[in-house]
């Protein structure tokens, strides 16, 4: 088999890596937003607002950092709409969250359209931080330790998170939001305020993940370049059931997938990329008939909270 | 044994006071529902406007290019009308889905696989039989092929209680994917060198309405969506999904199938899908390019909230809609207000209409107490 050649590999892993962090980072931030019962189904937007600020910011300043704060700001400034409208008044979750999403494609691209008509400026190649022994390692060296540090970040947010939900005062805040809001307020904590902490960064964490496809995957920003991957992270959230480890499982299989179209073009292997494309969604409806899970998911998920109301 | 004897007349008089006075709170409520569907409308046009005007275009040059292009001019709106065909229909399934509860979200897929194979089906037919008898086939193929892409996330809700939003939203990117397949690998037209299928002639689509452009395709969505209409309103059928809609938990208690109701719903909404592609492209393309996909869903889903699932009011705002969609495709060419500007629009229709029904809860709840 001569497509397993060091090469090949080490393309097609970091490949998987440039895919699937936007992955990471939506369904982590979709993991917070659903243990305070916030169903946030505007992820798609958010990330979409992340990546044109990410672009945009990064492209005037020339300053990566930069970018990736302009992406977080991107994406919390979709969700500080959600917070308003489906925390604070209670508005109907699904509702809002497609008109967010169709709003955000619409004005990225609109504003696009305006700045820029119809060239697509390419931002420079950016910079990666080796960790010294790992980084010399075959094959998973320079996929996994040669990379820009945001990878790191996201890769570590992954242990962060799980530390959170399960030893933390705010992890159980977080928890009891979801499913027992009402206790909650009863002791004295404010639902609404925990609820809205979390849909805010949500959004910073949805919106570096699509800074994250714009400034390091594409470099380019592209009208609805998300395609979907906002969602691929409310699925992903959905099946980890509150945990960060799986969404990181999910993120590495769905990224696999979607690297492995790209890498066999570069080999030479004709096949359609709709065919590949397929799988990780097909492995997900499978894995989902053949075990047949009773959804788990925080009780009062979806529910807006207003106090004394049964 | 005294009776006590009732003047005729004042009772009759009393009567019909009574009755005025529940004509008058029906044509109350009606104004109001009127007043709730309309004045979000009117506030978002409103807004976009202002976006227009920070844009540097004058809205109502906008408005009035959108509605001469899209309502007034004879090519608008026959093509209008026509787009309305496959519009309708996915409305109607997402009427049938939002009633009982179920967020059948997967409908780009069911759309385009029931286009993808009456594409690929309907050229191949028409060597075999008249074309009228190719029409009803396709169609009620496309139907069920749309039906059976929902049977999955069907069967995973009714028997697992697996989040219906998920299962269809995932069988919807499998699906989009796979009509892609279809028309790059196993249905493309040898003869062109774009990947697509075959094209229907248009002498074997559906029929136009007299001497227009106008498919017949809004024929069939009208009527699907009144009998939708119809069944939800009127009907024991229409009471039981309502029912399950309202609160599946009492439902089971008044003896519903729960699980056999929740698979027809999918069947049926989906399956309205499946008909809407096979009527794009019956009615009016003709045939399925490859990496095509409208992605009407989501567009509708706003639309049929508005109308709060109401068959007559799902029409009309349909009908804007496509004024809307068919005039802001040619403003794009000629006014150099990007096509994006509609997914804007429809964002902040949905939003104005979120608050619109909390402060009406909040009117009502205050008026209760």
């Amino acid at each position: 088999m001569t497509l397993l050649t060091a090469a090949f590999l080490t393309a097609l892993l970091a490949g998987a890596i440039t895919a699937g962090i936007p992955l990471l980072l939506a369904g982590l931030g979709e993991q917070l937003s659903e243990k305070t019962g916030v169903l946030n189904i505007g992820i798609e937007g958010m990330m979409l607002a992340g990546a044109y600020m990410g672009f945009l910011v990064a492209w005037k300043t020339d300053s990566v950092f930069l970018g990736f704060v302009g992406g977080a700001g991107g994406g919390m400034l979709v969700a500080a709409i959600m917070a308003l409208l489906c925390v604070r008044f209670g508005l109907n979750q699904i509702v809002i969250g497609i008109a967010l999403t169709l709003g955000a494609e619409g004005a990225t691209a609109m504003l696009h359209y305006f700045q820029f008509a119809q060239t697509y400026p390419r931002l420079g190649a950016i910079a990666s931080l080796p960790i010294p022994p790992l980084a010399n390692i075959p094959v998973l060296g320079p996929a996994l330790f040669n990379r820009p540090p945001i990878v790191y970040i996201a890769l570590l947010l992954v242990a962060v998170f799980a530390y959170v939900y399960r030893k933390t005062y705010w992890g159980i805040a977080l928890q009891a939001a979801g499913d027992k809001p009402a206790a909650l307020d009863s002791s004295g904590v404010s639902v609404l305020g925990i609820r809205s902490v979390a849909v805010l960064l949500t959004g910073a964490l949805v919106g570096l993940g699509g800074a994250f496809m714009a400034i390091v995957g594409a470099g380019i920003f592209v009208p609805f370049m998300t395609n979907g991957n906002g969602f691929i992270g409310i699925v992903l959230a959905m099946l980890a059931r509150g945990r960060p480890l799986w969404v990181l499982g999910g993120a590495a299989m769905f990224g696999a997938c979607l690297s492995l179209t790209t890498a066999l073009q570069v080999a030479g292997v004709d096949i359609p990329t709709d065919v590949i494309q397929m799988l990780p969604f097909a492995a997900v409806m499978g894995v989902l008939v053949m075990l047949g899970r009773k959804a788990n998911l925080p009780s009062a998920l979806g529910a807006a909270y207003v106090r004394g109301a049964r | 044994m005294s009776v006590e004897v009732q003047d005729p007349s004042a009772n009759s008089q009393a009567a019909a006071k009574s009755d005025i006075i529940v004509r008058r709170r029906l044509l109350s409520d009606r104004l109001q529902l009127i007043a709730l569907s309309l004045g979000p409308l009117v506030a978002a046009i409103l807004v976009a406007s202002l976006i227009l005007i920070a844009m540097g275009v004058d809205p109502v040059a906008y408005y009035t290019y959108i509605v001469n292009r899209g309502l007034l001019s004879p090519s608008g709106i026959e093509a209008t009308l026509t787009r309305m065909g496959p519009l309708l229909l996915i409305a109607a399934g997402l009427i049938v889905a939002f009633r009982a509860g179920i967020w059948n979200l997967g409908g780009d897929a069911q759309f385009l696989l029931g286009a993808v194979v009456v594409a690929a089906l309907a050229p191949v037919l028409t060597a075999y039989m008249p074309v009228w008898l190719v029409l009803i086939v396709t169609l009620i193929v496309g139907a069920i092929i749309g039906a059976l892409w929902s049977l999955v996330p069907a069967l995973l809700r009714a028997r697992q209680g697996v989040n219906e939003i998920i299962t269809t939203m995932m069988m919807s990117f499998l699906g989009i994917s796979l009509s892609n397949v279809l028309v790059k690998i196993f249905f493309l037209d040898p003869a062109t060198n774009v990947p697509q299928t075959r094209t229907l002639p248009v002498e074997d689509r559906l029929p136009r309405l007299f001497d227009t452009t106008i498919s017949s395709g809004v024929l069939i969505g009208l009527v699907a969506i009144l009998v939708v209409h119809y069944v939800m309103a009127k009907t024991a059928f229409g009471l039981k999904l309502r029912i399950v809609g309202a609160n599946a938990k009492a439902a089971v208690h008044a003896g519903l199938s729960v699980s056999a109701l929740t698979i027809g719903v999918f069947a049926i909404s989906a399956g309205f899908s499946g008909l809407s592609g096979a009527i794009a492209v019956l009615g009016q393309y003709g045939n399925v390019r490859a990496d095509w996909n409208p992605a009407y869903t989501l567009t509708i889903v706003p639309l049929v909230f508005l109308a709060r699932f109401n068959g007559f009011a799902t029409i009309a705002y349909v009908f804007l809609f496509s004024v809307l969609s068919i005039g802001s495709e040619s403003a794009a060419r000629r006014l150099g207000v990007p096509n994006y500007f509609t997914l804007v629009t429809m964002a902040i229709l949905l939003i104005l209409l979120g608050i619109t029904e909390m402060l009406d809860q909040k009117r009502r709840e205050s008026r209760r107490t």
